[in-house]
């Protein structure tokens, strides 16, 4: 390479960094930096009117698994955490099944659409997906309140005569972040679906497998980082999930995100939540990282 | 290819389960359309069609103040993002491959990936030491906050727009000794222009959209609309809160449909 060439290179990779810089400097001053300042808050002392004394201490990682027993005079296993975290985790794997369940269908439906009629079907799954998730939780809100849509109608078909509590239990935060996140699941299936080659079906037919056969050992392997990405894109934000339990579950249904507000605002915990903060953040790193090298495992294996 | 008797690519009970998530998806906010002009006052009944609702919100000086505030934080938000993501766009596509670039990407799409409670906890921390050291309180905080987290979504349909560009018409204008800049402004910028209306409409919905961050960062009396609405929601549930949703939900589908008419591919 000529002295030349490489100095073309230099430049181009400085204006690079410089074009870039401005964008930089704008999310570490209001997205990426201000993290630091929560791993640092999640070492330092309560204060029971709010914030933080500026001397060290583990407790607020303590807390997150134990709570001082004033009567034992020790740390004991907090209960109440452990159930939070447990409902958290519970409810999240159990919407990606659910929004897999629905969303797997509606994906190949999509797919096997004329070509032109697919766009459309797709701009019906990208309008929700864009909407306010304050305005599709009111939204589902309406269908499943006692004074609801959904129980009006049994009443007035006379199946119940009582309506159905659904609001605030866990199975309408299910309800919600089912509803919520569903496209998050069919655009990466769908993205997988499209590129499946639909003569590997006829080769299976022809070898006389069956449909769930073919389903089973055909499609669904093939179609397999779809299914990781969707999964993952809908497991990172139910399990962060505070605007959709705080509505739908009440008081009683919290989950982490929640959990975290309290220990902010009304719990007066800062370092505990902020401990928290940081769990949840490395829950979610970790699920991201295993999506990239799953993606990547794939990707390189496909050139075989 | 799947035009045969026997349909190939047809899975049985795929079709209505498919049917059936696209009523799902649909029907809880057409409910909600529904409701807002509704004229009972009763939730549950339907008492006719009234604009009554819209007037109240109307009417109501929380809801236009919230609006204004809205609309202030979403317009500066989507234009600071955007020519911050254009100009990041410019540097990290269509040139060789540099050290670094991927800090750049993990840190630009870094708000796509960290929980909005994180991020909104984290802000509030770092702003309130900032409110008490200088005393100011103003919307510059949501307006930094809600900035940083749209740039990803004005960045990715710029980015793209740039790598579909042809090089060749700017080589040309090079050739015909036009100056680094006026190539930039006469030829790179007009075939860009899509994709930057694109990300600015983006990022707006996106800062329109936002409660958990704003909820975190404001001040007292800076109630945006979807935080004026959670709060609604904790005293009593008003038709009014259905007529401000019916609102917002109609400016994004008008903006959505206007994004994919820009970024739609010419066949």
């Amino acid at each position: 390479m000529s002295p030349a060439e490489e100095n073309a290179i230099k430049t181009s990779a400085r204006n690079g960094w410089l074009l870039s810089l401005p964008a930089l400097v704008m999310l570490a001053f209001a997205a990426t930096g201000p993290l630091l300042i929560v791993v640092w808050y999640s070492f330092l002392t309560a204060n029971d009117t709010g914030n933080v004394i500026h001397q060290f201490s583990t407790e607020g990682w303590v807390g997150i698994l134990f709570t001082y027993d004033i009567f034992e005079d020790g740390w004991v296993l907090a209960d109440a955490h452990l159930t939070i975290f447990w409902r958290s985790v519970w409810l999240s794997l159990v919407t990606t099944a659910l929004t897999f369940a629905i969303g797997f269908p509606t994906a190949w439906f999509i797919a096997t659409r004329p070509a032109k009629e697919r766009a459309l079907w797709l701009f019906l799954i990208t309008i929700p997906f864009w909407t306010n998730l304050l305005i599709r939780t009111f939204a589902i809100n309406e269908v499943i309140r006692n004074e609801g849509l959904l129980n009006t109608l049994l009443i007035w078909a006379g199946v119940i005569e009582v309506p159905l509590q659904i609001n605030y239990t866990e199975t309408a935060v299910l309800i919600g972040m089912t509803y919520v996140y569903l496209p998050l699941m069919v655009l990466p299936l769908y993205a997988t679906i499209e590129r499946f080659d639909m003569r590997l079906l006829e080769a299976s037919y022809d070898l006389y497998a069956s449909r769930w056969r073919t389903l089973r050992r055909v499609i669904l392997p093939i179609v397999k980082p779809g299914i990781i990405a969707g999964s993952i894109l809908v497991f990172v934000p139910s399990l962060g999930a505070y605007v959709t339990p705080r509505i739908l579950g009440g008081g009683k249904n919290m989950m982490i995100g929640n959990f975290i507000e309290l220990q902010f605002l009304q719990g007066k915990n800062w370092p505990l939540g902020a401990a928290l903060s940081v769990t949840l953040l490395i829950i979610v790193t970790a699920a991201l990282l295993v999506y990239v090298k799953v993606a990547n495992r794939d990707r390189g294996a496909g050139h075989g | 290819m799947a035009e045969r008797g026997f349909q190939i690519s047809r899975l049985p009970g795929f079709a209505t389960v498919a049917i059936g998530a696209f009523v799902l998806l649909y029907l809880p906010i057409l409910t909600l359309v529904v409701y807002s002009f509704n004229a009972s006052n009763s939730v549950a009944v339907w008492g006719g069609f009234s604009l009554h609702w819209y007037a109240d919100a109307w009417a109501n000086e929380d809801v236009k103040a919230a609006t204004v505030r809205s609309l202030v934080i979403g317009v500066s938000a989507a234009f600071l993002s955007t020519i911050l993501a254009t100009l990041a766009a410019l540097g990290t596509t269509r040139r060789r491959a540099f050290k670094g670039q991927t800090l750049i990407y993990v840190v630009i799409n870094q708000p796509l990936m960290v929980p909005e409670i994180v991020t909104a906890v984290a802000l509030m921390i770092f702003f309130g030491i900032i409110k008490v050291a200088t005393g100011y309180q103003g919307l510059g905080y949501l307006i930094a906050a809600h900035t940083a987290f749209c740039l990803p979504f004005a960045y990715l349909p710029i980015r793209a727009r740039l790598e579909s560009m042809d090089l060749a018409l700017e080589t040309a204008a090079a050739d015909l000794y036009a100056s680094p800049w006026q190539t930039f402004r006469r030829v790179t910028l007009p075939l860009l222009a899509p994709g930057i209306m694109a990300g600015a409409m983006l990022a707006f919905v996106i800062s329109l959209d936002d409660v958990v961050i704003t909820e975190f960062v404001k001040s007292g009396g800076q109630d945006t609309l979807p935080t004026y609405m959670l709060g609604q929601l904790r005293r009593s549930f008003t038709p009014e809160v259905n007529a401000i949703s019916t609102m917002l939900l109609a400016v994004t589908v008008v903006l959505l449909t206007a994004f994919f008419l820009l970024t739609r591919k010419k066949d």
